[in-house]
């Protein structure tokens, strides 16, 4: 058996655990992750009306997309929603976070996190199905309403685990001071507990408006007519004939997506860091 | 008491429903969308069943099929998502650790970008015309269009693209806790590289290479946007064929029975997972 410590000729030995290939191989991986969204970018400049067919460099389509009245109505859709949901799941998921990471060991407590993280088990279309018939069953039918509460249900587990995250690396000792330092609870709770938590209630958040804003088939399903978001818009977009104005369009959302993740793990590498010290 | 608002809104709006969806299931489809209070197991009949011109019941492979598919699919998927993702959560464990966790950002970033547009990205990518085939036809290697949309492969290309992250970030959890210095003395014990890999590595990693395989797999199986867009509506899947029936087809009892069905393979994936992770348990504390 040869000892892999022994020089091959002509190659430089890797050191043990590292594999030959490994670095290319991950290069063909971010390839393949990126590619779909460069060659989105890309033709959303194509001036062409055919999305495949090349026709020169153009802002056409942006211009076009800007003064879609249906887009704007739709982007307007998107962000009452996100913005309600994100607020009511982001609450909701605090005060869950804090029974659960402060709570100590109460019956039950297996179960509620099972309960919370439930619309991260359940496929989407199956979420999406259940809420569906449960509104016709129940006769509920108030618009973007509708889809406003499916979206708050959805954004509860992504709000909750930043938070929980940030609750179990805290420890109690500065809450423990502030009440010694005669603070009420309720002092102690909003100039202590708050502040401490902020970072990880900002990244729920966050995570929270992200997924609302993306979320396509769930709002396909339960959304009527007139609470089109737009993911929904773009994909009857999609189903209408291939223009570089869904390109254009969804270059805008893409952005604003990673713009929002980048914000988040700024804010979480900062939170990391905090704790550290 | 703080846990009342979650309780309250996802038992309320997603326990509840889903149990309404069970009862639905077992109820006569009314022909405008919606149901009759008339208890009937048809839905459940119809996946294996339909009647023919002489009103007899017959056996009918369609639906059946359907679901094999996405099974099949979904199986592929996740082993692709394996074999590209396991050598690079590996590599990213190995390199020092600002990089790796740039590189997580990376891995990250398309995760949190709307899947929908993603997707679409594929059809200008394997389309007629496309990226693809665009250079191949203009340099005269082809001469006709390859045809790749519409098939099975645009189908599993496009879960393997879509679930790739929830692979990588859970073996990648794993691997980080991993000794290197067990590398070490594996190779001081005279392993090879590849023994080291199956023997070491692994082994060691195994927690996470399930938690990723169910991570993609149970998303894979309700997919709608991948077999929508890439399959073109002819090659269904669960997921899609679970839309249609709200969508167009109208008949809410078979789409409630799917979505059942669904549901069950999840659960007893989700069983199996717990019951490995138990097993693991016991066997770490005996050891």
């Amino acid at each position: 058996m040869q000892r892999l410590s022994s020089p091959r000729q002509g190659k430089k030995a890797l050191p043990v655990g590292h594999y030959r290939g490994l670095g290319a191989w991950t290069i063909v991986f971010f390839v393949f992750l990126y590619l779909p969204i460069v060659v989105l970018i890309f033709y959303s400049f194509n001036a062409n009306r055919m999305v495949m067919n090349w026709g020169g460099f153009g802002f056409d389509w942006y211009l076009k997309a800007f003064q879609n009245d249906d887009i704007q109505k739709a982007v307007w859709n998107s962000l009452i929603v996100a913005t309600v949901a994100t607020v009511v799941a982001t609450a909701i998921a605090t005060a869950g976070a804090l029974v659960l990471a402060r709570g100590g060991n109460f019956r039950g407590k297996t179960v509620s996190l099972g309960l919370i993280t439930l619309p991260l088990m359940v496929p989407e279309i199956v979420t999406a199905v259940a809420v569906l018939i449960f509104f016709a069953a129940i006769g509920l039918n108030w618009g973007l309403g509708n889809v406003i509460i499916a979206h708050t249900t959805f954004c509860i587990p992504f709000a909750f685990m930043p938070i929980r995250a940030r609750l179990e690396g805290m420890d109690t000792s500065l809450e423990q001071a502030a009440r010694d330092l005669y603070a009420s609870p309720w002092e102690a709770f909003r100039f202590v507990t708050v502040p401490l938590l902020m970072p990880g209630i900002v990244a729920g958040a966050m995570l929270s408006f992200v997924i609302s804003m993306d979320d396509f088939i769930i709002t396909l399903m339960v959304g009527g007519a007139g609470s089109t978001t737009l993911p929904v818009y773009i994909y009857s977009m999609i189903r209408r004939g291939l223009t570089p104005e869904i390109n254009a369009v969804s270059t805008m959302l893409l952005f604003v997506s990673i713009a929002i993740v980048t914000a988040y793990w700024v804010l979480s590498r900062k939170t990391q860091q905090d704790s550290v010290h | 008491m703080g846990l009342a608002p979650s309780y309250f809104v996802i038992g309320i709006f997603m326990l509840v429903p889903m149990i309404i969806m069970g009862v639905f299931s077992f109820l006569e489809p009314n022909p405008y969308g919606g149901v009759k209070p008339v208890g009937s197991l048809a839905a459940y009949v119809k996946l294996f069943f339909e009647y023919d011109l002489e009103d007899n019941l017959v056996f009918n492979p369609g639906y059946l099929n359907i679901i094999l598919r996405s099974f099949q699919l979904s199986f592929g998927a996740t082993l692709l998502c394996l074999i590209f993702g396991f050598p690079v959560a590996y590599y990213i464990t190995l390199q020092p650790e600002h990089r790796r966790n740039f590189y997580i950002y990376l891995i990250t970033i398309p995760f949190w970008t709307n899947l929908l547009i993603r997707t679409f990205a594929w059809i200008i990518i394997l389309g007629r015309g496309g990226v693809i085939e665009a250079p191949l036809l203009a340099a005269g290697i082809i001469e006709d269009s390859l045809r790749m949309m519409y098939t099975d492969g645009a189908i599993a290309i496009g879960l393997t693209y879509s679930y790739l992250p929830l692979m990588v970030l859970p073996i990648y959890a794993s691997l980080e806790k991993l000794d290197l210095r067990l590398l070490e003395a594996a190779s001081d014990l005279y392993a090879n590289r590849f023994e080291i890999m199956t023997k070491v590595v692994i082994p060691l990693c195994k927690p996470g290479i399930i938690a990723g395989c169910i991570l993609v797999f149970i998303p894979c199986l309700g997919a709608f946007i991948a077999p929508n867009l890439l399959g073109g509506g002819k090659k269904l899947m669960l997921g899609s064929l679970v839309q249609f029936q709200f969508a167009s087809a109208r008949n809410w009892p078979f789409g409630a029975a799917l979505s059942m069905l669904l549901l069950s393979a999840v659960v007893v994936t989700l069983i199996f997972y717990a019951r490995a992770a138990k097993r693991r348990e016991v066997m770490e504390g005996s050891a």
